[in-house]
């Protein structure tokens, strides 16, 4: 009788146990969610009463001086991201051709795990690195610089998304090739390749989508620019850097623009990474 | 006889032809795989090189003295690897239960069309770029924190130094509760994909057993998935050790150690950040690269520990039968 009752307040104290943990559970989702709709929330409130013509068209007014905008900032932003894509792309797809291709010979699971390693390295490091080998060498800060450590951090992306698309190329349509008598070269670029395409495409937009978000490898390889500038062996401004230096400056008026930047900013980043969701739907595998 | 010996004498060339191109072609990818591998060892290579003046200068002191005296051209890198350790360490501590909470709900609790929805959303928190979470740490959670939090743990915690203080909206707890927030995707992320791995089998045999939904979790899943969340956590803290705007932003840039929490406070990463394009003297410029050594092997070290954990407990799962 009363071990019956016990059993019965034992299963019920289960059962609360239950609830609470699992409660929690869902509990702690909605804690790390809220940030993300606050930041949001604040970002379209506070930036988009900021946001004008003049933002995208005009360029900065002298200090203390309301008005102006961030023309420069958004053309340098596309300017940093062609050149990291133009260096970046080429040597990432040619490494990850040969993690997928030939990925079980020699050295290429020593590559395999620097690429992984080099994704998690911090972005400021990069941006020391490009600093030294190349801000150094050429005298000043230049949008090389920046390009150089942007496609520093793009490489390990594009090359392990390249390899995961490869790898994914079904063998039978290697070996029909193969069996035609086509080369193993030819066989990769024109059978291989054209089946992965997408799925490398897909990887670029993401690379892409972290390197444009980057502030830390700009400071002092891209550096800023208050100024219109597209050469590349000049500083170039970048949406980043100048949602930066507005955020911490004293003057209400650049707190504000700092706002519709980043509004600008995170729309674009946000954009590219459902254009990747969109594309990839299940296929890919998105790295950290 | 003779023809057909002409005829293999072409073929192999034509053969010999044919593997040349893949040996050059080879090639041709080898470069940028080396390139790859040849970056990490210069990233390494070069830093050492380019710090060596202020490692000649101060050898081993460099990391145990906490005087950061530029105008003096004395430098120790104390102040922020406490300021980095200190930040990674609230950071995670907050993160983890909560991350190890989504991942649950995410892999256990909801059905699957809402949980990749979910998951979606979560990873759109590691996309916003740091330096709109610093903008939004300096106008939004840092004024928060100060006004409304702090009080609050002061009054009921403040016996303990850590929660002693000035309140201002820059500090190291700001620091803190911002990494915080950035990590949780990471970390929830790959946790997901951890627990996601434990084979159903280990999960029925604990329910066939008469067992609740968290007695399952806790007998079949965190077990088996324990080696992997603590990959996940140290790829969560290799993030939080590397983040620089976000924390440049809140933290207040002061290169001194405080028992506070609620003091402004300075990370290797923030430092670098703040002081590298300003930085006159030649020992100056080296002992900032120096940092960027030391943050480097930190992160090196975290990121290659978790990626061996994880990669082999998912591997283990998917031996073991494993989704």
């Amino acid at each position: 009788m009363s071990s019956d009752r016990k059993s019965l307040r034992h299963a019920a104290w289960r059962r609360r146990k239950n609830d609470l943990m699992m409660g929690g559970t869902v509990a702690a989702t909605v804690i790390t969610l809220a940030p993300l709709f606050l930041i949001l929330g604040y970002l379209l409130s506070k930036g988009f009463s900021s946001l004008n013509l003049d933002f995208f068209i005009r360029m900065p007014k002298p200090v203390g001086e309301a008005g102006g905008g961030m023309a420069h900032a958004i053309a340098g932003t596309f300017e940093l991201i062609m050149l990291a894509s133009l260096i970046g792309v080429p040597i990432g797809i040619g490494a990850g051709l040969y993690l997928g291709e030939h990925g079980r010979e020699g050295f290429a699971p020593a590559a395999r795990f620097a690429a992984d390693v080099l994704t998690g390295i911090p972005s400021i490091v990069v941006g020391v690195f490009a600093y030294a080998v190349v801000v150094r060498p050429m005298g000043g800060f230049s949008a090389l610089a920046g390009g150089v450590a942007l496609a520093i951090i793009m490489i390990p992306l594009v090359a392990r998304t390249t390899e995961e698309m490869v790898a994914l190329v079904p063998r039978e349509l290697r070996e029909a090739s193969l069996a035609l008598g086509v080369s193993h070269w030819r066989t990769t670029l024109s059978v291989v390749l054209p089946t992965a395409l997408g799925g490398i495409l897909t990887g670029i937009i993401l690379a892409v989508a972290r390197v444009a978000g980057e502030t830390a490898p700009l400071l002092f390889t891209a550096f800023g620019n208050r100024f219109w500038s597209t050469a590349i062996g000049q500083p170039i401004a970048s949406l980043t850097v100048q949602v930066y230096t507005y955020a911490i400056s004293p003057f209400d008026d650049w707190q504000r623009q700092a706002w519709a930047g980043a509004l600008v900013l995170t729309a674009i980043v946000l954009g590219l990474e459902l254009m990747v969701r969109w594309l990839a739907r299940n296929r890919l595998r998105i790295h950290r | 006889m003779t023809h057909s010996v002409v005829m293999s004498n072409a073929k192999r060339r034509e053969l010999k032809s044919r593997f040349s191109g893949d040996r050059l072609f080879r090639m041709f990818t080898l470069a940028p795989a080396l390139i790859v591998l040849g970056l990490l060892v210069g990233i390494t290579v070069v830093l050492i090189w380019s710090a060596r003046e202020s490692i000649a200068k101060f050898g081993f002191q460099f990391v145990f003295s906490s005087d950061w005296d530029p105008a003096n051209d004395h430098f120790g890198a104390l102040p922020f690897i406490y300021g980095t350790a200190v930040s990674s360490a609230l950071a995670l501590l907050i993160a983890i239960p909560l991350s190890l909470g989504v991942a649950l709900c995410l892999s256990e609790m909801v059905p699957g069309w809402l949980a990749s929805r979910l998951a979606f959303l979560v990873e759109l928190l590691a996309a916003i770029p740091s330096v709109v979470y610093g903008l939004w740490g300096i106008f939004v959670l840092g004024p928060f924190l100060s006004t409304r939090i702090e009080p609050i743990l002061a009054r009921y915690l403040g016996f303990i130094p850590l929660f002693q203080g000035p309140r201002v909206a820059v500090s190291m707890f700001s620091a803190g509760v911002i990494l915080a927030v950035m990590v949780i995707p990471f970390i929830s992320a790959v946790s997901t994909d951890v627990f996601s791995a434990v084979p159903p089998s280990q999960r029925e045999a604990a329910l066939a057993l008469g067992a609740t939904r968290w007695e399952m979790v806790r007998i079949a899943v965190l077990p088996y998935g324990f080696m992997g969340v603590i990959g996940a956590i140290l790829l969560g803290l290799g993030r939080a050790l590397g983040e620089t705007i976000a924390v440049a932003m809140v933290i207040g840039n002061r290169p001194a150690i405080s028992a506070s929490l609620f003091m402004p406070a300075s990370t290797l990463a923030s430092v670098i950040a703040n002081e590298f394009a300003e930085a006159t003297s030649d020992v100056y410029v080296s002992a900032l690269l120096e940092l960027g050594l030391v943050l480097l092997v930190l992160g090196m070290l975290a990121n290659m520990i978790a990626r061996l954990l994880v990669l082999r407990t998912t591997r283990r799962m998917a031996a073991a039968g494993g989704r």
